[in-house]
């Protein structure tokens, strides 16, 4: 029995979030195929049609990989198409569900037409719509997260989306680099570095800014998770660097550059669950928002 | 019951739990309320709110003193010491409410200048005789009473004084009046003196060595009652089984009914004694008795030695005055509704047909009869006594003892499973195939599935309509017994023997109904009101006749189907009606809903103030009137003299709201009906961890202690071995069971509520034996040893006794191994031992030592240590 | 084809809109009886959770869940229930019992609502928010988004759904009390028009400090806090935290707007990296 304790028994007072593995590889796998859409549509309009074919068929797996791993993780798969119920504009899982599915079919056309050689106005528009998604596709993971009660996720919300954003760009670099003749790969290697060197300080200012709240990444798996990351990031930028004149090291470079960003999302994953499991996180800084009201 | 009866007149709460909320202070003791009584506490809650003082005394903080206004710790154990206190307090200080007390109690009264108090004989009473264990209470009576003609008295057999303890009869009154009083109330052999010298003893100090409570929390507590009694404010007492649940159960009762009586609170709006009976109908099942020594009514049992003939039980069980006077007339009736047209005047009624008590046969003795194979055979109906009885582990041995049980419930209870699931089949002493009883499982039918009636603690009678049909083979109880009886006496059909002309000359047709052809209900509650010579319900029990006229199944019932109208189905709503809601059910007897409302005005019939009228004299219509139905002869005036040779209701006066006593009082003093004393006295617990520091006689003198090697007691305290169990053990209920767990323990969603037995101890105990909150303890006495979980919590916090630190334990008592919360069975620890009035287990306080982690596999017994006798 | 589905009643209502209805849960004369957890999962048919005893006091269901939509709560403190001057009535252990049944607080903003993309969780006429089972797909937004913790995904059985009281909708449409408040002997759960119960509980408010409760405060009815009032708030002895509540709950999707507005900076920085890696070197 205490006087005032600050919580019921140490229990959370949100619920953890339910997401499992699959939505982590999600993050990695939709963030990856928007980006590389994105650069599809880009590197199209620039006339560089070898890239353009390789990024459109990266993100068309990316993007095809996407919707069997959110179906897999719903609670009842087999009503997965009640997504499209409804549009609802508040729910960032509903945009996201309406404009993966518009992307991933988009990238799909454009991979279609590319891989059998026909309709190439059809599949060049179909590449625009993907490409113009791309960059929603590759940052409103974030704000889906953002969008709930989760202290680690939600005081993060000016910040997330740059982490998703330059990790997406980093992986879609790595991937295109892995898929695209030695002749064409220069914007990929280029992409994958700066998107790796932007993770690291989009993730860096994230952590920052949540000050104590961002406990969470110093501790546990989240920890580990992280350091994971900022490591491949970081060795995978400079060996992808190298691998303009030793392709090994390129091939090594983007192995290490997509395991970095596939870390950099668990770590923000598991963060979450334990900000929600945590109640100090919840209640310290709504105690302070009370206080302040009260005498100000 | 027999406390309230001997006090006032009637084994029943005195008011109704709605009145709660008139009340300016409730004591609630010996009663968790607020969990037991959840529903009916929310008025308690209305009186808190209207700015009434809830004072929750009890060895536990509980959910009901959460509740409270105030909160008192005492020693589980030591509640008449505290009353005691507030008696003494009252009567040392001059707080009593006099007019009501000179006029409406015993007070004056001058007793027989034999008797001599625990003051005289270092705390027993005149009359001890040790080789029976038992008083002579010859010495008790009013001086120049008639002792002999008074009820409840007897000269042989063993059960004296229970049925007379449910409602106290008198003797001859002269116009109303005892032969000597001293109505100044200073004779020292005045009631008044004597309890006075009685109580002397009971100083805030000594109290708070005895109880841990402190000296001026005692005193505190009585002024605050005493401020709130007397004509403008009435205070209430609300008492459950942490009162009756001791071998001096009867007396705490009789301790508060002293309370109440000195500051004027009996038959007044917010007053009186509330007794929180448990279960939906267990005033029912004492109204219609299932006990052995009373039958319907509170009418006694005959015993086999002295009620021969149907004159000389009449003779002996009538009051001379007071409504027992026409006791005849109920006893004749219930004849004539069991034996119909074989009951007549040359037969006696088929008086001769009643069974014939000789002795205790309440369940501790059948529960030792099955161990001795005296008793053969046993239906047990709606009960667990696995996990309810104390001494369960001996329980589920005498069972298998037994030729033949019978189990009727619908769960398969640890009493219904004993045989293959329980802790002597898991430890290996009791072996399913060396078990020889013969077990009848019969589903029952659950409350919705059939109708009947309830009657609550507040004697209130409610019927229950069946909702749906039983499923299979489930059956209720009235279809068992009233098909049981049939085939009985199919098979007896034809007998020429004497012996079961009982049987076959009984009134058994009833309608029955339906497919399993239920029998109606209605018919046997029309039964239970009666018929009058024209075959025609009777109204009222004034109506009932002793020549064989008249038919009623039992008198205090009789009207409850008045007019051929079901009143206990009513359910007209209590904000279409007056404060008692007289037409919500129906209340015995007469519903009356504040019992002795007669005293709510003084002497003159005036209410005591505008703020508590209840029921008043209207010279008028020469009627007495008011929100209840007058607990009175209705058009007896108050100043009403009797003549000489009146009797009954007509010997006594018109200012005596107690109309059952003999002597239309309430009785401070107690002459007769209780076999432990007149008055109460602070005895300890048969366990305890210290002497009585107020007398000599250490405990009850009279409980029943039914002493065999497997129901051993603890050492006491001065014993050799007592340290062995330095701590106090209580036993209570939680909200979320129900008692045995039959009813919730199998209902998962009530299970997971308190899904595991756990005990409950104070961190410094916690430190001092190294328990860990959430972790495993073991509790053992002399009985057995059980384990559970720990809860540690502030909410039990040791008490200071006699400069001593002592240190509680307590258990809810649900648990046993079957049904999904699951636990040992506290029970398994405590010993048979009773109140002698009755014959309840004293589960409320006893010994035990605790230490932490899981008992050892295989429970070790322990047999009686050497030196404890 | 699927509309497009913004909440905005009772305006969505076309005038079908009943007069909004909500629960006021006074702990102050709370006994810890638990009816409520009974009733509610008689009436609605709710599994189990769990025989789990916790040693938290009296609280062996410890939380809302997808199985327990009434859950009480159970705080032992040492300071007394009533701020008194110490009239000699205690035995120097101050002591009291806080209890509480939590529920749903069926917010004005719903962020559990806001964040469905299937629509089944949806306003009632009544103006509770109330999830439909046969149209979640369990995707799981609901849970976190939720500031109270109350909705929860069911794993038992591969149900999948989230599920939550639905303040009796079932009863309430058709007049009827919701079970719990019933149940409940001392009116400690009230129902009604939520308009009526403010009033109600801003007079009670008053009358529990003038009775001297410690720490009386009213949590969750002020229109102008985080979820823009709750549907079902309470009367606290404490401070929210110590029940296990938010001290300053609010619905994250009111801050959308800052989130795209990331979003959007961020894909544009994104579309703009992209483009700038095309300048250079080929290969």
């Amino acid at each position: 029995m205490s006087k005032h304790r600050p919580d019921y028994y140490g229990r959370p007072v949100i619920k953890q979030p339910v997401w499992k593995t699959e939505i982590g590889w999600y993050f990695f796998s939709g963030g990856l195929g928007g980006a590389a859409a994105t650069l599809a549509l880009v590197s199209r309009l620039a006339g560089r049609r070898g890239l353009a074919r390789r990024a459109t068929l990266v993100s068309a797996l990316a993007l095809s990989a996407s919707p069997p791993l959110l179906i897999k993780d719903l609670g009842r798969p087999k009503r997965f198409l009640y997504m499209f119920r409804v549009l609802r504009p508040t729910s960032p899982m509903s945009i996201g569900s309406w404009m993966l599915g518009a992307a991933g079919t988009a990238a799909g056309a454009a991979a279609g037409s590319d891989l059998l050689d026909v309709a190439p106005v059809a599949g060049d528009t179909a590449r625009t719509v993907a490409g113009l998604l791309g960059p929603a596709i590759s940052t409103y993971t974030a704000v889906l997260i953002s969008d709930t009660s989760v202290p680690v996720w939600h005081e993060a919300r000016r910040e997330l989306p740059l982490v998703f954003a330059a990790g997406s760009a980093a992986s879609a670099g790595a991937a295109v680099w892995l898929a695209a003749p030695a002749d064409e790969r220069g914007p990929a290697r280029r992409l994958a570095i700066a998107g790796s060197a932007g993770e690291l300080v989009a993730a860096h200012r994230m952590e920052s800014a949540l000050g104590e709240l961002g406990e969470p990444y110093r501790r546990g798996r989240p920890r580990r998770y992280a350091r994971a990351a900022r490591r491949a990031l970081a060795g995978g930028a400079a060996l992808m660097a190298a691998g303009r004149r030793r392709p090994m090291l390129g091939r090594m470079g983007a192995g290490l550059i997509l395991a970095g960003t596939v870390c950099e999302r668990f770590a923000i994953l598991r963060a979450g669950n334990m900000s929600a499991d945590d109640p100090r996180y919840t209640v310290d800084p709504q105690r302070e928002r009370v206080a302040g009201r009260v005498t100000s | 019951m027999p406390g309230l009866g001997a006090s006032f007149g009637r084994g029943g709460a005195t008011t109704f739990q709605q009145d709660l909320a008139n009340s300016d202070c409730i004591v609630i003791m010996g009663s968790n309320a607020a969990e037991c009584h959840p529903v009916g506490f929310q008025f308690v809650m209305e009186a808190r709110e209207k700015g009434a003082e809830v004072i929750h005394i009890d060895p536990r903080y509980t959910r009901t003193s959460a509740m409270s206004t105030h909160y008192l710790r005492l020693r589980a154990g030591s509640d008449i010491a505290l009353l005691g206190g507030v008696i003494n307090h009252i009567l040392q200080n001059g707080l009593e409410f006099r007019e009501y007390v000179k006029h409406y109690t015993n007070a004056s009264v001058i007793i027989d200048d034999r008797f001599l108090d625990t003051e005289d004989l270092d705390g027993l009473f005149s009359g001890w005789d040790p080789s029976e264990r038992r008083y002579d209470t010859t010495s008790w009576s009013y001086e120049d009473m008639q002792v002999s003609a008074s009820a409840g008295e007897r000269e042989q057999g063993g059960t004296m004084g229970e049925q007379a303890g449910h409602g106290g009869q008198g003797a001859a009154l002269s116009h109303g009046e005892p032969p000597h009083e001293d109505p100044d109330l200073e004779h020292p052999r005045c009631v008044f003196q004597i309890l006075k010298r009685h109580f002397s003893r009971y100083t805030p100090e000594t109290v708070e060595r005895l109880t841990g409570v402190p000296a001026a929390q005692v005193v505190w507590l009585a002024e605050t009652l005493a401020r709130n009694s007397g004509r403008e404010r009435t205070a209430a007492f609300v008492y459950a089984v942490g009162w009756t649940q001791h071998t001096v159960g009867v007396q705490y009762i009789r301790a508060a009914s002293i309370i109440q009586l000195l500051l004027g609170n009996v038959g007044r709006p917010g007053g009186g004694v509330m007794a929180l009976r448990g279960h939906a109908t267990i005033q029912g099942s004492t109204d219609i008795p299932t006990l052995y020594n009373i039958l319907p009514g509170y009418i006694p049992m005959p015993h086999v030695h002295e009620d021969a003939s149907l004159k000389r039980f009449l003779e002996v069980y009538s009051s001379y005055a007071g409504f027992w006077g026409h006791m005849p007339s109920y006893f004749i009736s219930l004849l004539k509704a069991w034996w119909g047209e074989a009951a007549t005047p040359e037969n006696g009624f088929c008086f001769d047909r009643l069974p014939r008590i000789s002795e205790d046969h309440s369940m501790y003795q059948i529960a030792l009869g099955m161990r001795e194979k005296t008793v053969k055979g046993l239906i047990c109906a709606g009960q667990n006594p696995a996990v309810g009885s104390a001494n369960a582990g001996l329980y589920r041995r005498a069972m298998a003892d037994l030729e033949w049980l019978v189990v009727r419930d619908f769960v398969e209870s640890e009493t219904a499973a004993f045989w293959y699931d329980s802790q002597e089949i898991e430890d290996g002493d009791l072996r399913t195939e060396d078990i020889g009883t013969e077990v009848f499982f019969l589903p029952a039918a659950a409350q919705t599935e059939k109708s009947g009636s309830y009657t609550n603690t507040q004697r209130l009678v409610q019927w229950h309509h069946k909702a749906v049909e039983p499923r299979g083979d489930c059956r209720s109880e009235l279809w068992f017994y009233y098909h049981l009886g049939r085939i009985i006496r199919e098979k007896l059909a034809g007998s020429g023997e004497a012996r079961d002309r009982g049987v076959l000359d009984l009134t058994w047709t009833y309608p029955t109904e339906g497919e399993i052809r239920e029998p109606s209900a209605e018919a046997v509650l029309a039964e239970i009101n009666g018929f009058g010579p024209d075959g025609k319900p009777v109204g009222a029990y004034t109506e009932l006749k002793d020549d064989g006229s008249t038919s009623c199944g039992c008198w205090i019932y009789c009207g409850v189907y008045a007019g051929g109208e079901n009143l206990a189905a009513r359910r007209k709503p209590w904000t279409e009606q007056p404060a008692a809601a007289p037409e919500w059910g129906w209340a015995w007897p007469a519903n009356r809903r504040i019992l002795y409302n007669r005293a709510s005005a003084d002497r003159h019939g005036k209410p005591w103030s505008e703020r508590k009228r209840w029921v008043w004299w209207d010279a008028g219509t020469g009627k007495w009137t008011g929100e209840d139905m007058p607990d009175f002869v209705v058009d007896m005036p108050p100043d009403y003299e009797p003549p000489d040779g009146a009797r009954a209701e007509k010997a006594l006066r018109g200012d005596k709201p107690f109309i059952m006593q003999g002597d239309g009082r309430g009785w401070l003093f107690a002459p007769s009906g209780l076999v432990d004393g007149p008055m109460p006295v602070h005895y300890e617990p048969d366990e305890s961890p210290i002497e009585n520091l107020l007398y000599g006689q250490r405990s009850n003198p009279v409980r029943q202690q039914l002493r065999r090697p497997r129901n051993p007691h603890n050492p006491a305290e001065g014993e050799q071995g007592a340290d062995r169990f330095p701590y106090v053990l209580t036993t209570y209920r939680l909200t979320e069971h129900h008692t045995g767990g039959g009813m919730s323990r199998y209902v998962e969603h009530l299970a997971e509520l308190q899904p595991a037995l756990f005990c409950e101890v104070s961190p410094q105990l916690a430190a001092e034996r190294g328990l860990a909150n959430g972790g495993w303890a073991t509790i053992s006495t002399s009985r057995s040893e059980i384990e559970a979980r720990v809860l540690v919590t502030d909410r039990m916090h040791p008490v200071t006794v006699d400069g001593r630190t002592l240190h509680q334990v307590g258990m809810p008592f649900h648990y046993g191994p079957r049904g999904f919360a699951r636990g040992d069975t506290p029970n398994d620890l405590l010993a048979m031992v009773m109140d002698p009035n009755v014959h309840i287990q004293e589960s409320k306080a006893a010994t035990c030592n605790v230490r932490p982690g899981r008992r050892a596999a295989h429970r070790r017994r322990r047999g009686p240590e050497p030196g404890a006798g | 084809m699927a509309r497009i589905e913004t909440e905005s009643w009772p305006a969505t209502y076309d005038g079908a809109a009943r007069e909004r209805v909500g629960f006021f849960t006074d702990t102050s004369v709370c006994i810890g009886c638990k009816a409520c957890e009974v009733a509610c999962k008689e009436w609605n048919l709710l599994p189990e959770d769990g025989f789990v005893f916790t040693a938290e006091s009296y609280d062996n269901t410890g939380a809302l869940g997808s199985e327990t939509w009434r859950h009480v709560a159970f705080i032992e403190q040492d300071v007394p229930l009533i701020e008194t001057a110490g009239d000699g009535d205690d035995d120097g252990n101050p002591m009291r019992w806080l209890m509480s049944s939590d529920v749903c607080k069926h917010c004005t903003s719903a962020a559990c609502l806001n964040v469905c993309p299937t629509g089944a969780l949806f306003r009632t006429e009544l103006g509770t928010v109330v999830v439909q089972d046969d149209i979640c797909n369990g995707c799981g937004m609901c849970v976190p988004a939720c500031p109270f913790g109350v909705i929860a995904r069911r794993e038992r059985d591969g149900d999948g759904r989230a599920w939550k009281c639905t303040l009796c909708y079932d009863r309430t449409k058709d007049g009827l009390t919701p079970a719990c408040a019933a149940a409940c002997p001392t009116e400690s759960i009230q129902y009604g028009p939520l308009d009526e119960l403010r009033e109600r509980a801003a007079q009670r408010l008053q009358s529990v400090q003038q009775q001297g409760f410690a720490g009386a405060r009213l949590y969750g009815e002020d229109p102008g806090d985080g979820v823009d009032g709750f549907g079902a708030f309470f009367l606290l002895l404490d401070e929210p935290q110590v029940y296990g509540l938010p001290p300053d709950p609010v619905d994250p999707t009111k801050r959308l707007g800052e989130m795209w507005g990331a979003a959007a900076a961020a894909g544009a920085a994104l579309a703009l990296g992209v483009a700038a890696s095309l300048l250079g070197r080929r290969g």
